[in-house]
């Protein structure tokens, strides 16, 4: 029971902080409401026995990736101002093609038999996790390793002062 | 056969004077020298070619028909078999094959003389090497379509030679006429020889006159429309004799050959006295199988006639010509008549004698005019001549053996050979009674006998006799040795020739002579049996014309400026017979109106009224219709194109519209399409 | 237990929000977020369905671990771009970067 609570709240967050994300004018509300769904991602994630992936998603997500928004929203914000206009002339389609795929997906996550199966998260999670890293997913965690440093040494030469 | 190297060149003969016609056109004209040198050369060769092939046919005894000498070709395919050309020798070709190229040779050495100094002098010896080509060619055919190309190929030659002045618009105009004239006969004869062609298949003499062959034609019948059914055999032969009249200068179609005496006189000497006119009456020699294989039937009849009123017909002209070739260009219609009537009468052999001997003295007497026209500096009216005698010697005496022979006095030439036609005739209307047709050509050839004596006696005595009658005539001299020797040798055969026809019957040299002629010619052929009479009745003829001729002309000679006694004492007759009847005249109103009104008319159809307007508007209508096309490839088909072009530059701007720039845009579309495939999807 | 297709609900609806987000929005940073919202979904997707299918299988996991990764990458190559054409051409509004209008 406290877990349906659980959901419903930290559901409701996450969707209520994403509309705010997506309606408000001011950027930086918008950000700060992009904070507030990843908080309630976070949550879900917690409800979903993925604790590792909950803290990284605090840590990573709204730690690094909502304050580089901030920043940029600060380096870019004189122009921002709330007079003008915050949607572009599409946005009622945008809306319509939301609301479509949404009735679609709907239909389909509900006709669909999930093959749901009664198990439980095996104990040495972390564990686990860690040793595939350098086990089976060894590969793939280098690439990002690369991939991360390409985007580090990429976003520094794009933003560079000339 | 052995020793038969003459007979088996004798394909060669024509072709030499076409080598020398050749190699004058091409090569010699310049060169009068070489242009009359390669002619006689030419002409010399076939000469002694012929004479060799004469004297072999004789040795061989060549016969007619099967037994003829008979060489031929491969020439046109049709279907299963060949068309063959080739030459043949029987006896009929044996005696052509002696006068001719000895005759042609003769008037070629003459034309030296006569034609010096002409402008086109290597061109006349041109043409009549030509037609010398011609005229062997078609003797020694051995079918019907081999002769009338050669019969054509003398026909171009006459018109080319008539009109050899060309510059004289009479000369034009008589060359035309003759080429004409001659052409109406041509096509009865290529008529008849397309319907012999197509009910036997053949032309070739040897096959032709097969005995079976003539039987078929003369039993098969034709209906023709006004005429009723007649044997084929007498349609061919009617239609035959059509190129006949045409060619000998027969009434109705003679017109053309006193005209034709504008050409020099050579020309008349050779092909309208000796060869060319003779050729109808050749032909009918050589047909005459076909002629006479229907024994009653209309055809010798017709030729009888014709031939026979011709020869009566044309000597009553001639008495009151006054040109000197035009009375020989009559006497040359009349005695064709004669010839043509012999043979309507079946006096095959007496026909080709007369032929012979009559080349020889016409020519003859030819060549003599044209030696008193170039003595008197082109002088041709006889009134204003005279007293030639003196002056132009050689030429006197030879023109005279040349009348003695025409008027059929003998021994001359033209005595044995007349007497021959007539005694013939009269012996058949001796047996038919003298209303048959052998019965008219007796009365008319008799009647015509004398009047042919009385006007070459005038023409002699207005020529030569009393004293010139004008400047020209005082001035005249004889003519060169190139011309007079000709005249001798002429004169001589003229008085010597007949002497080979002799009737076996005939006292003393008749048996001694045993009549060779009759024997090369006449196989198959009974001689006429020997009537003195008939004989001493010609001879008569022949002596009162020309005693009537001195008593008007010779007793008192015509002094200059008088007039013809003839024309005071028949007065209106005269004047008809001076213009010819009037025949001219009449062809010119009927004839000739009516082909010129045609003329005019197809001219109008075609060119104004229906042909050309037809072309015309044919012509607007497609320019109209390439204008509509025109316009059609304006407006619709770049209409088409352009609205090709306008619609996908439309197409392009609107589609460019899709083209923002703006990613978000294209997101849209990229999620709109996902959400359509879901969609899709869900459906099925 | 909750069921599984309540969580994809909810991944659901905040796919459809971030997508539209992504459509609507001027600013580029704005759809940059937009973005991020649709990568969390994502996510959430992955997660239910490891959680619920195999949790013993780690490569749901895993898989959802590098696509944080490759979402903070993104981002930041994302914003320094945003920050290159701000200082170029004075705007952050997308709808003037439309140099490849046709």
């Amino acid at each position: 029971m406290g877990v349906q609570i659980a959901f419903f709240l930290f559901s409701l967050i996450a969707i209520i902080g994403a509309l705010l994300v997506v309606t408000t004018r001011r950027l930086f509300h918008s950000a700060l409401a992009l904070v507030l769904s990843f908080v309630g991602v976070a949550g879900l994630y917690i409800l979903l026995e993925a604790e590792f992936l909950a803290a990284l998603q605090i840590l990573i997500y709204v730690g690094a990736i909502a304050l580089l928004i901030l920043f940029a929203i600060m380096l870019t914000r004189h122009l921002m101002d709330p007079r003008a206009r915050a949607f572009n002339e599409q946005w009622w389609i945008a809306a319509l093609v939301a609301g479509f795929l949404f009735v679609v997906l709907i239909s389909m996550i509900l006709r669909v038999q999930w093959p749901v199966r009664e198990a439980s998260v095996p104990s040495d999670l972390i564990e686990n996790l860690g040793s595939s890293f350098v086990g089976e997913f060894l590969v793939p965690f280098e690439v990002a390793s690369v991939l991360l440093m390409a985007a580090l040494i990429g976003a520094i030469i794009i933003a560079r002062e000339r | 056969m052995e020793g038969i190297l003459f007979l088996k060149l004798v394909w060669l003969i024509p072709l030499i004077p076409l080598a020398s016609f050749w190699i004058i056109v091409l090569f010699a004209n310049p060169n009068k020298k070489l242009s009359h040198s390669i002619a006689i050369g030419g002409i010399a060769l076939a000469w002694i070619l012929s004479w060799g092939a004469l004297y072999e046919g004789i040795k061989h005894h060549v016969g007619s028909g099967e037994e003829a000498f008979h060489l031929s070709w491969n020439w046109l395919p049709t279907g299963l078999s060949w068309f063959k050309m080739g030459v043949m020798v029987d006896p009929l070709t044996l005696a052509m094959l002696f006068m001719v190229p000895f005759v042609c040779l003769l008037i070629f050495i003459y034309s030296i003389g006569y034609m010096h100094g002409d402008p086109r002098y290597s061109r006349f010896f041109a043409y009549i090497s030509l037609f010398a080509c011609g005229m062997l060619g078609m003797v020694l055919a051995d079918n019907l379509l081999m002769l009338m190309i050669f019969w054509e190929v003398m026909g171009l030659c006459s018109y080319l030679l008539i009109g050899f002045w060309f510059e004289k618009p009479s000369a034009m105009r008589a060359g035309l006429k003759a080429f004409i004239t001659t052409r109406i006969g041509d096509v009865m004869m290529l008529l008849g020889i397309i319907y012999l062609y197509s009910r036997t298949g053949s032309l070739t003499y040897t096959e032709i006159f097969k005995p079976e062959v003539l039987e078929k034609l003369a039993h098969s019948t034709v209906t023709l429309p006004l005429v009723g059914e007649l044997p084929v055999a007498t349609v061919i032969a009617m239609l035959l004799f059509g190129g006949a009249v045409g060619k000998s200068a027969q009434f109705p179609l003679h017109v053309w050959l006193p005209d034709a005496m504008e050409g020099p006189t050579p020309v008349s000497a050779l092909i309208h006295a000796a060869t060319m006119v003779a050729a109808g009456v050749y032909l009918v020699a050589r047909s005459f199988p076909l002629f006479s294989v229907v024994e009653h039937g209309p055809q010798l009849g017709l030729v009888a006639f014709i031939g026979a009123f011709t020869a009566f017909f044309a000597s009553t002209i001639a008495i009151a010509q006054n040109d000197i070739k035009r009375v020989l260009a009559y006497s040359t219609i009349s005695q064709l008549g004669y010839m043509i009537a012999a043979l309507g009468v079946g006096a095959y052999v007496a026909a080709v004698f007369h032929l012979i001997t009559h080349a020889f003295f016409k020519a003859l007497l030819f060549l003599g005019s044209g030696s008193v026209i170039i003595g008197t500096h082109h002088e041709m009216d006889m009134m204003r001549m005279g007293g030639l005698r003196r002056r132009m010697p050689i030429t006197f005496w030879t023109f005279l053996m040349g009348t003695l022979a025409l008027a059929g006095i003998p021994p001359w030439a033209g005595f044995w050979s007349k007497d021959e036609i007539l005694g013939h005739a009269f012996h058949h209307a001796s047996e038919l009674g003298f209303l048959s047709w052998p019965g008219f050509v007796w009365i008319l050839g008799t009647l015509a006998a004398f009047l042919t004596a009385f006007y070459m006696g005038r023409q002699v005595f207005l020529t030569f006799a009393g004293e010139p009658r004008s400047h020209h005539a005082e001035e005249a001299h004889e003519t060169p040795w190139v011309m007079t020797i000709p005249l001798i040798i002429l004169a001589f055969f003229s008085t010597f020739l007949g002497f080979i026809g002799v009737p076996h019957e005939f006292p003393i040299i008749g048996p001694l002579l045993n009549n060779p002629f009759h024997h090369l010619v006449g196989e198959g052929f009974p001689a006429t049996p020997l009537n003195f009479g008939v004989m001493g009745l010609s001879v008569l003829m022949g002596l009162s014309g020309l005693a009537l001729s001195w008593v008007v002309y010779g007793r008192e000679p015509l002094k200059a400026g008088q007039p013809d006694p003839l024309s005071i004492s028949l007065g209106p007759i005269y004047t008809v017979l001076k213009n010819k009847y009037y025949i001219d005249e009449f062809y010119q109103a009927t004839v000739i109106r009516f082909a010129l009104w045609l003329s005019e008319t197809f001219f109008k159809f075609d060119d104004h009224w229906v042909i050309d307007p037809i072309v015309d508007g044919v012509g607007k209508l497609g320019r109209k219709l390439s204008e509509v096309g025109g316009l059609f490839d304006l407006r619709v088909v770049d209409g088409i194109v352009n609205g090709l072009g306008k619609f996908t530059s439309a197409l392009g701007g609107v589609l460019r519209l899709t083209q923002t720039g703006k990613a978000q845009n294209y997101l849209l579309v990229a999620v709109l399409t996902v959400l359509m495939l879901l969609g899709l999807y869900m459906v099925r | 237990m909750i069921p599984l297709s309540w969580y994809l609900l909810v991944a659901a609806a905040l796919f459809c929000i971030g997508l539209y987000g992504v459509l609507a929005r001027r600013n580029a940073i704005g759809i940059l977020m937009g973005i991020e919202l649709m990568l969390n979904a994502v996510n959430l997707n992955l997660v239910a369905f490891w959680r619920y299918i195999n949790p013993s299988d780690l490569s749901g996991l895993v898989f959802a671990i590098f696509v944080i990764a490759v979402a903070a990458a993104e981002a930041a190559v994302g914003l320094a771009i945003i920050i290159s054409i701000y200082r170029n051409r004075d705007t952050v509004n997308v709808e003037e970067v439309d140099l490849m209008r046709g």
